[in-house]
């Protein structure tokens, strides 16, 4: 099977968006999924094509992130957090029990071809433990008994909102919108959660707040009537600390950089 | 003296329509821009130095020093990254700010981009996010129509582009090398340095990477003053942030509060631990943070204070463990974590992290030995301070601080012949019959 016109003019204008063009491919790749259901040989080949790159790179690529899929993929990706946390708050009891109810391992798909599942890794909702993700949404605060009726919600199709988020769409429809092309699905849901808010709530009732700001001298420096001047200044010292850092590289900014994996 | 919680980043998270350019401005949202605009791009430099915000993605370094080692004099673009590619394990505030308020950060960004001199800026988002996604890309819409952002910026001669890029499941690529590598078509595999992306980073430019957290901090402090910000935490960790309670606590959720308040003030906050449990051990800042306990709980959690404490304060990922969990458990979930999104360059974090998890598993089941214990700290040894960059070193923190803490609980693995643990009574939903 091969891409459509207009699949391919969109692969160009997601590489039109960068400087370099090769930064595009993850969001081509989104859009290959969003079109063929998976990455699929041909979509390699357009990505290459475009790019001006070999498959073997682009397929270097598609296998590194997980995102990415070989095998067809669900109308709905369901994904069960099994990291530590969500692990010992119930995940783990979730996972188990919807691979139980819908008969299918790690990363298979049921044979109507309507669920996916998927055991991931933390998903930044640590708060609304356990969580799921379907298509990448938040449903959050999950139990065994919830997870098995929202999977068979999915596959009666009746319209299923996310905890935190808008009405569900399909997986292929979500990963366009990881390729760069809105669905108008972004006013719904709430601005926050439950839990996003205790901090904020706590605060108004006790009326707790930054510091008030004095009224003058703002900023802290002076407004730029000499902006000429203060660069050169500043220039100045900003070789110097550039030079003590290039100096002791390895040191100081190295080692803290390197937590920038935190 | 200062209040205990300081909503800035979060005060209007729960506005009507928060995540709309509409409600935001009503909120005094886009005065730093306005601000900033009318000061010389080396004052906002200076204004941020002076404020002493250091980097929220858990390095902790000066994000006005990051920014002053940008060589202006170097011909090439400048360009200005923000790593949204929140991973870490417990941690869970960029997401939820840039979910409710994303002109917060879309503000930052242009004020920082202009302080650097950038005329592009990237927003490497994770991909699992889609809510979060479609609300940064309505933001930056918005921001385009509004004239903050694009051709000479409110007159004043500026030009700025943003592009929201969607990652696509890669842990590593919170690490800033293998996000620039990403960034730019390829596998996320972490860079020697030097060169510093400062010097070389994107396209080989010079580039700044910072946290969502650090960039939406910078409106409030061009806005209302560096000595604002910095009259807020302690004498080294200035400022406020967001605080992330998650587990066995009453109330988890996102705690806003200068730098240097103590978990027991968090707690206290969030309504103790769960009711009838205690506290057992706790992440101060993701699970790259070696692990701390119940005795810890008056530490000041602020960078300092932390590692005084042989550990890191890191994101302020607060993963609240009770006396119901098994930390071997824990440990081992962690390490499969680390072993899986190993991005296979270095051969001490590649191998080793799949060493790590086969003597853990062993153990975890009760078909170890003690001896065990000293193969997985010299393992540990073998792989930390090795590698290109830290997830190796992340992947060893559970492990030491756990074998420091908890030694006799792994032995009571091979006492017991396997876990002594109900992993029912650990989660949300069990039974009082469970606990007990």
């Amino acid at each position: 099977m091969t891409l459509s016109q207009t699949t391919l003019d969109e692969m160009r204008e997601i590489a039109g968006r960068y400087p370099e063009a090769r930064s595009g491919l993850l969001p081509m790749l989104h859009l290959v999924q969003s079109t063929e259901g998976r990455v699929t040989p041909e979509g390699i080949e357009a990505c290459a094509e475009i790019l001006d790159i070999s498959a073997a790179e682009v397929s270097g690529v598609a296998t590194f992130y997980t995102m990415y899929k070989r095998r067809p993929v669900g109308d709905y990706h369901v994904g069960v957090c099994t990291n530590t946390l969500c692990a010992v708050m119930g995940g783990d009891q979730i996972f188990e029990r919807l691979k139980d109810h819908l008969d299918v391992g790690n990363d298979e798909t049921t044979e109507d071809g309507s669920i996916t599942l998927e055991h991931v890794e933390c998903n930044a909702a640590c708060d609304y433990a356990p969580v799921m993700m379907v298509n990448w949404e938040f449903m959050d605060n999950m139990t065994p008994e919830s997870a098995v009726s929202l999977v068979d919600d999915l596959r009666a199709g009746k319209e299923v909102t996310s905890t935190r988020g808008p009405r569900l769409c399909t997986w292929r429809e979500a990963e366009r919108v990881l390729a760069g092309f809105p669905d108008g699905r972004v006013d719904e849901g709430p601005g926050a959660g439950p839990a996003s808010l205790v901090g904020l709530q706590i605060a108004q009732e006790r009326g707790w707040s930054a510091p008030a700001v004095k009224a003058s001298g703002a900023t802290g420096t002076e407004p730029t009537g000499d902006g000429a001047q203060a660069a050169s200044r500043t220039d100045t010292s900003v070789e110097a600390e550039s030079a003590a850092v290039e100096a002791e590289s390895g040191s100081d900014e190295s080692a803290a950089e390197k937590k920038e994996a935190n | 003296m200062v209040d205990t919680l300081t909503p800035v980043l979060t005060a209007n998270w729960g506005a009507e329509r928060s995540w709309t350019l509409a409600s935001y401005e009503e909120h005094g949202g886009y005065a730093g821009l306005r601000t900033a605009l009318g000061m010389a791009p080396d004052d906002v430099i200076t204004a941020v130095k002076d404020s002493g915000l250091r980097g929220r993605g858990g390095a902790g370094f000066p994000t006005g020093m990051k920014w002053g080692f940008i060589p202006q004099d170097n011909p090439k673009p400048k360009y200005l990254v923000v790593n949204a590619d929140e991973s870490e394990p417990g941690t869970c505030k960029d997401i939820p700010l840039m979910m409710a308020s994303p002109h917060t950060l879309v503000e930052g960004v242009i004020i920082s981009s202009y302080a650097i001199r950038a005329n592009k800026a990237f927003i490497y988002i994770r991909g699992e996010v889609l809510h979060v996604i479609r609300r940064v890309q309505a933001a930056v819409a918005e921001a385009y129509a509004a004239g903050h952002l694009g051709t000479d910026i409110h007159g004043s001669g500026y030009d700025l582009d943003i592009v929201v890029h969607a990652g696509a499941g890669a842990y590593i690529c919170g690490e800033e090398t293998a996000l620039l590598e990403g960034l730019e078509g390829r596998r996320g595999q972490p860079r020697l340095r030097p060169p510093f992306p400062a010097v070389a980073g994107l396209y080989a430019s010079p580039t700044v990477i910072n946290n969502v957290e650090s960039i939406a901090s910078v409106p409030a402090i061009v806005a209302n003053g560096a000595d604002w910000f910095a009259s807020m935490g302690t004498e080294k960790s200035k400022g406020f942030g967001i605080f992330s309670l998650s587990g066995h606590v009453t109330r988890p959720g996102q705690y806003e509060a200068p730098l240097g308040i103590t978990l027991r003030e968090l707690i206290d906050l969030a309504g103790g631990m769960r009711a009838g449990h205690e506290l057992k051990f706790w992440t101060p800042g993701g699970s790259s943070t070696p692990l701390l306990t119940a005795e810890h709980l008056d530490l000041p959690l602020d960078f300092e204070g932390m590692a005084a404490a042989g550990t890191m304060l890191g994101t302020r990922a607060l993963q609240l463990f009770d006396e119901t969990t098994c930390v071997v458990r824990a440990v081992l979930r962690w390490t499969e974590f680390y072993k899986h999104e190993s991005c296979g360059k270095c051969t001490p974090c590649r191998e080793g992290t799949w060493w790590l998890v086969q003597t853990l598993a062993r153990l975890e089941k009760g078909e170890g030995r003690e001896e065990d214990l000293d193969l997985l700290l010299d393992q540990c040894d073998n792989i930390l301070g090795r590698s290109f960059c830290a997830l190796g070193d992340g992947a060893t923190s559970p492990i030491s601080s756990s074998i420091k803490f908890f030694r006799d609980e792994y032995l009571a693995h091979l006492t017991h012949g396997g876990c002594p643990f109900d992993p029912a009574a650990s989660t949300v939903f069990a039974t009082a019959g469970a606990q007990a």
